[in-house]
């Protein structure tokens, strides 16, 4: 298989990590994005060998044919990613409607327990023994 | 023998219905379940003999191959009567010591669950069903202490109960599954005939051990017992003689003549035994509720049971279980007296209590007889006990015979001091400790005049006394059961018989010993209290219990805290390392490396190329409008790749989806700034860098081994064998996602209508609920 195609697929899915990783809304969605074009790409490099398209008539006896089967599941992929990306714009739109903010805050109530427990900690690690 | 148990279950169910109606009297309609059962038992008694139990078999979970097994012995029905008789006495007991509180049924039908809990106990052969009523003693006995379920200490005393024997009785289901799969059956008596054998067994014999010392008490696990005291006194009184305690000398005595030998077992119980039986008995001294002197006085006795049995010679398992009848009988008498005590007096402390004697003379007779037996006088039944276990335990031939003996000596003289104390505190003319009392008054109201209890009240314990009189005096009335008990447990008959004179013997003169030393420590008690309070404070076992309980609560609010903070980003990193860590170590290890080359064409290299910059530029861009045009550059780079790669369906799907795509990341994003917020959180960005790059080197790899991975030929030869003969088509792919595969694509019409659905409402929903209304 070509080392090439692998870096690609590799290359895609690191950006897309670093840009999920990140406080922005809008870059998040990207990164989705990013990662849903490596999925599909790994789908395809690991489905077997570059070929004739397959379609009958375009390809003869001797020739190389590509596997259609990770096609079919690849194309089914990108529309469902596409389908996903479409709600999530629409809530980054709600969020932005309702908050006038693209960034993604830490969850409230997680915070509150987050205190609670740092206070719990210090206070057992600070306890006399 | 399932009649019976179900009967206990039947009975408990109309029991609070029944106490509406007539009040107390439930006590005695409940009391006729465990005299049946102890009527059932005498009978059955008549039809086995050493060697033939009755066996009772029903199918379970017949899918697993489990069998509910009951199995009817003499050990089980030593216990079996010590459970119904004394359950009877209880009930009785419980119907003057009660009046009308509306809590009674309740409490009748616990009760006598509780009961019929132990006898399922005691009768279980198949362990998991063994454990199944383990639990329930444990369950039904946190309901009665904290029946009165108003007062903090006793809701917290109960808790304290099921926490401890709960996981216990874990550690012990641990070794029943390590024991049964070893042995390969679930049957006890299969079991102990057939012990298993390897270094498994040993774990799993120290597990069930820590069942059994946490639900008989011992140290120091014995903490939740002394807090149990806040039940009211009847379940004191029966769970401290005849059942949930006994559970647990019940199972090491069941065990005892299979494993005796085993290494984790004789040093385990010797020890644990031996160290309860002197602790409980020292504590004991200190005591001044006189429910607690026989609390620590319980653990005491138990810790001998457990001792008798540990050892697992033939002499000390005859003496273990005269010993565990004996106790069982002067334990619940002299939990009833004290509650006869608490009842008409209204205190239990024995600083308080002044003068009972003299206005009870009867009663006090009595609660001496018991307290004899307990501390091992001739002619009581206690006594005789106490001379097998003396006499057992003198002739061992094991080498750390002679210090376990010293030791057993010791405790029983304690036992004899505390026995005299209860008496004395209890019934005698003046305090009996110097230990000054926060509000102290010679308590006029208690001295005066105290009313006296009724016959009905005093009866059980009258029956009990006599017993263990009766027992002393007649040994070869008890003999008999005791000689089965022993031949059902060890497998012999026993050539030992009880006496109450074996002549002059080490183990008579032991016992002279025992009691000189016992009334010396009671005549000095003085001396010997303010010699307890002058030794330094060891750490208790309530507190230990204590901050272990605060500190597992803290430590979860600690790890709840630490784990769920809150940030997105970092719950996102973990997954994501989690997720590289996990299949990696495996990857790394196992992946199979395929044949490579570079690339599959020059075009592929220079699609590759464009992607890659505009994929890394995306990352950086400042201005949203220019990430997202060069993630679409990226899109369309993906389609470029599908021609090459030979898909032209895919190719052209992608250009489509990918110009829609842009559309809608525009129209989301036109009200948005131009440019992205500089975050505030940027300390982290060198994690975030580091978590992408692990993350595509695993996506590298992991593609990398996953085309090596490939053994089996791709099965879509059939695929484009049959694309026109079978679906009329000569495009491949779209056969596939129309026909070969529809429900795929029936699935993913679903998703977008349902994403549609969604964004249509998100779109068009209001600013805010405020404007909905005008």
């Amino acid at each position: 298989m070509s080392f090439f195609s692998a870096l690609i697929v590799a290359v895609l899915f690191s950006v897309g990590v670093y840009l999920l990783l990140q406080r922005t809304l809008s870059r998040i969605i990207l990164g989705l994005a990013l990662m849903g074009h490596s999925a599909n790409l790994l789908l395809m490099v690991v489905g077997g060998r570059a070929g004739k398209a397959p379609i009958g008539g375009a390809f003869g006896p001797e020739d190389t044919v590509a596997d259609p089967l990770p096609q079919a599941l690849a194309l089914t992929a990108i529309v469902i990613s596409f389908g996903v990306i479409s709600f999530l714009l629409a809530i980054a739109y709600r969020s932005w409607v309702l908050t006038q903010n693209d960034e993604v805050e830490d969850d409230v109530e997680d915070a509150r327990i987050a205190q609670l427990g740092e206070a719990e900690m210090r206070r057992w690690w600070s306890r006399p023994r | 023998m399932f009649v019976l148990i179900l009967a206990f279950g039947c009975v408990a169910a109309v029991l609070p219905v029944l106490a509406s109606r007539i009040g107390r009297g439930v006590f005695y309609v409940a009391a006729a379940v465990p005299a049946a059962a102890f009527i059932w038992g005498v009978g059955a008694y008549g039809q086995i003999s050493d060697s033939a139990p009755l066996i009772e078999q029903a199918a379970w979970v017949p899918q697993l191959g489990l069998t509910l097994g009951l199995r009817f012995d003499g050990f089980a029905f030593l216990m079996l009567s010590l459970v119904a008789g004394i359950g009877v006495l209880v009930f009785l007991y419980a119907g003057s010591y009660f009046h009308a509180e509306p809590i009674i049924g309740r409490f009748a039908a616990t009760l006598l669950l509780f009961s019929g809990s132990m006898v399922g106990l005691v009768l279980a052969d198949n362990l998991l069903a063994l454990f199944l009523f383990w639990e329930l003693t444990s369950i039904t006995s946190y309901l009665l202490i904290s029946i009165e379920d108003e007062k903090t200490a006793a809701r917290s005393g109960a808790m304290q109960a099921l926490l401890i024997t709960g996981m216990g009785g874990l550690a012990m289901l641990g070794g029943f599954v390590l024991l049964g799969e070893a042995a390969g059956t679930y049957s006890m008596a299969e079991l102990l005939e057939r012990p298993p054998s390897g270094s498994v067994v040993n774990v799993a014999l120290l597990l069930v051990l820590i069942g059994a010392f946490t639900k008989s008490a011992q140290v120091p696990f014995h903490s939740w017992l002394p807090r149990a005291m806040n039940a009211p006194t009847p379940v004191s009184s029966y769970l401290h003689s005849a059942t949930m305690v006994t559970a647990g000398v019940y199972l090491v005595a069941r065990f005892t003549p299979a494993f005796a030998d085993y290494s984790v077992w004789r040093p385990l119980v010797i020890s644990f035994g031996l160290a309860s039986m002197l602790i409980g008995a020292y504590r004991s001294l200190r005591q001044h509720d006189l429910k607690l002197l026989l609390a620590y006085g319980t653990i005491s006795q138990l810790g001998l049971m457990m001792l008798l049995f540990g050892v697992g010679t033939k002499e000390s398992i005859f003496a273990g279980c005269t010993l565990l009848l004996a106790h069982g009988i002067f334990k619940a008498a002299l939990f009833m007296l004290v509650g006869i005590i608490d009842h008409q007096s209204k205190t239990r402390d024995l600083r308080k209590l002044d003068r009972l004697g003299a206005q009870w003379p009867v009663v006090t007779a009595t609660a001496g007889v018991v307290a004899a037996s307990m501390a091992g006088i001739p002619p009581l039944f206690g006594f005789l006990a106490k001379e097998e276990a003396l006499g057992a335990l003198g002739e061992t031939g094991f080498a750390w015979g002679v210090p376990v003996l010293i030791g057993v000596v010791i405790g029983s003289s304690l036992t004899v001091a505390y026995s005299a104390r209860f008496v004395w505190g209890a019934f005698g003319p003046r305090p009996v400790s110097m230990i000054p009392h926060q509000g102290f008054v010679r308590n006029e109201a208690v001295g005066q005049q105290v009313p006296k209890p009724s016959k009905m009240f005093l009866a059980p314990v009258f029956v009990l006394a006599v017993l263990t009189l009766l027992f002393g005096l007649f040994p070869s009335l008890i003999d008999p059961v005791i000689a089965r008990a022993y031949a059902s447990l060890v497998g012999v008959r026993a050539e030992h018989h009880l006496a109450l004179w074996h002549g002059f013997t080490q183990a008579l003169a032991l016992s002279a010993v025992a009691i000189g030393a016992g009334f010396a420590l009671f005549s000095w008690r003085l001396r010997v209290e303010k010699l307890q309070d002058s030794m330094p404070q060891v750490p208790s076992a309530q507190r230990g219990y204590d901050r272990t309980v605060k500190g597992l609560l803290e430590g979860a609010d600690a790890v709840t805290g630490f784990v769920q903070h809150g940030s997105l980003p970092i719950y996102l990193g973990v997954i994501l390392l989690t997720m590289i860590v996990l299949p990696g170590i495996p990857l790394l290890s196992d992946g199979v490396m395929p044949d490579l080359w570079f690339a599959d064409s020059p075009m592929q290299v220079v699609v590759g190329l464009i992607m890659i910059v505009c994929a890394c530029a995306a990352a950086v861009a400042r201005r949203r409008f220019a990430a997202v045009l060069l993630v679409g550059a990226v899109g369309y780079g993906m389609a470029a790749l599908f021609v090459i790669q030979g898909a032209p369906d895919l190719a052209i799907t992608q250009l489509l989806i990918e110009t829609l795509g842009v559309g809608v990341f525009v129209l989301a994003f036109r009200h948005l700034p131009a440019d992205f917020v500089r975050s505030k959180f940027r300390r982290s960005q060198g994690v975030q860098i580091a978590i992408a790059l692990l993350a595509g080197v695993f996506v590298f790899l992991f593609t990398l081994f996953a085309i090596g991975a490939r053994t089996e030929p791709s099965i879509s030869g059939e695929y484009l064998d049959k694309a026109y003969s079978e679906a009329g088509g000569n495009n491949v792919v779209n056969v596939i996602v129309v026909d070969f595969r529809g429900f795929d694509t029936m699935g993913e019409i679903v998703v977008l209508a349902v994403a549609a659905l969604g964004v249509a409402a998100l779109v068009r929903a209001k600013r805010s609920p405020a404007e909905v209304e005008p």
